[in-house]
């Protein structure tokens, strides 16, 4: 886990298939990691008091948890407590692949500018 | 300055593989089959651009943005030039319109000005400004996010019926995500088509069996001008 945590969405990740969510799954799926002073990310902190229930977090974050009742699979939204995408202007660490399966994460261009372009066959 | 493309695409690599080997990219050109840049950085349409400085801070959140001088294919760039002669003979108010939003041709020279000039370039934001013009995101849109997920996962297991409940459900609740909304139409249109070279653009119904309320030509059209790539850089 890097110090933004690690943003590596795949199914098992974003999905979740108990309601009981260690942190460190919710970290990997989230980008927020849990510390004695809060959940963190960049340099943004959200005090949490003694409640570390992941479920109770995400609430706190103002993370929508839906559970799809035929599966019972949970799934998580991302953080809306700023009222934006954004909680920080510091980049989140996201690592995706390339064709090959190579994984690649925003963090190796660190010293170098970085423009991002999306794009979809659609 | 390193560019990094993502391609933002469900089906994976099956479904970008010829694009990419075509432009032959000497940049990373990555996969993103998840929606994790919507999560991250709050990219909702395509093509979305964010610029990152040295120190891994974002500069410019997501924002409608052309890399170079945009190419289209020749059908598409036909249907182009045929709104814009019908919006000329309509006059210039239509012209106008029709050109509102970001500006395509000079997109790429604000990128060529920061990578010049760093912080200095007076495209390059603080970071408090970073954050409060990155995308508004309220419970709702989470909550898109989240049935996003659950229809993805539902149509990869095969059920249909789960995966067009979600993403309706994703749709309602954050109608403006053009990614979204154009992911699903693209998965259940190319699968009618039977895939093909446009199977992925078939985003609309051909008969009673298209699931969405909404669709491309639907949306798009009812869409105010200069909203799908709003404009956010004047350069």
């Amino acid at each position: 886990m890097s110090a933004t945590g690690r943003l590596i969405w795949h199914d098992d990740a974003v999905l979740f298939n108990t309601s009981t969510i260690d942190l460190d799954s919710f970290a990997a799926a989230t980008g927020w990691e849990i510390k004695p002073e809060g959940a963190c990310k960049g340099d943004v902190c959200v005090p949490l008091g003694s409640n570390r229930d992941a479920l109770a977090i995400a609430e706190r974050l103002g993370m929508a948890v839906v559970t799809d009742d035929a599966t019972g699979q949970v799934a998580i939204g991302p953080a809306s407590l700023s009222g934006h995408a954004l909680d920080s202007a510091e980049a989140p660490d996201v690592v995706l692949h390339d064709l090959d399966g190579n994984e690649v994460a925003l963090s190796q261009f660190r010293g170098e500018k970085v423009v991002i372009v999306s794009w979809a066959p659609y | 300055m390193t560019i990094i493309t993502v391609a933002i695409e469900t089906d994976g690599a099956e479904a970008v593989r010829e694009y990419i080997d075509a432009a032959e990219p000497e940049h990373p050109s990555l996969i993103d089959t998840e929606h994790v840049l919507e999560r991250a950085f709050g990219v909702v349409n395509i093509p979305n651009v964010v610029w990152i400085d040295e120190a891994g801070m974002i500069v410019r959140p997501a924002e409608p943005g052309w890399a170079g001088p945009a190419e289209y294919p020749d059908w598409l760039a036909n249907l182009m030039a045929e709104r814009e002669r019908r919006a000329a003979e309509q006059g210039p108010e239509a012209l106008a319109a029709l050109r509102a939003g970001q500006d395509r041709t000079s997109y790429a020279d604000a990128i060529r000005d920061w990578a010049t000039h760093g912080a200095a370039s007076r495209f390059a934001l603080t970071p408090d400004d970073v954050v409060a013009a990155s995308r508004p995101r309220d419970r709702a849109r989470s909550e898109a996010a989240a049935r996003f997920a659950l229809g993805t996962d539902a149509w990869r297991r095969g059920d249909r019926k789960s995966a067009f409940a979600h993403w309706r459900d994703t749709h309602r609740l954050d109608p403006d995500n053009w990614t979204y909304k154009r992911q699903a139409w693209s998965l259940v249109g190319n699968e009618a088509a039977g895939g093909g070279e446009l199977g992925r653009l078939m985003q609309f119904g051909v008969d009673d069996s298209w699931p969405f309320e909404g669709d491309f030509n639907r949306d798009t059209a009812a869409t105010p001008p200069g909203t799908y790539y709003p404009k956010t850089i004047d350069i």
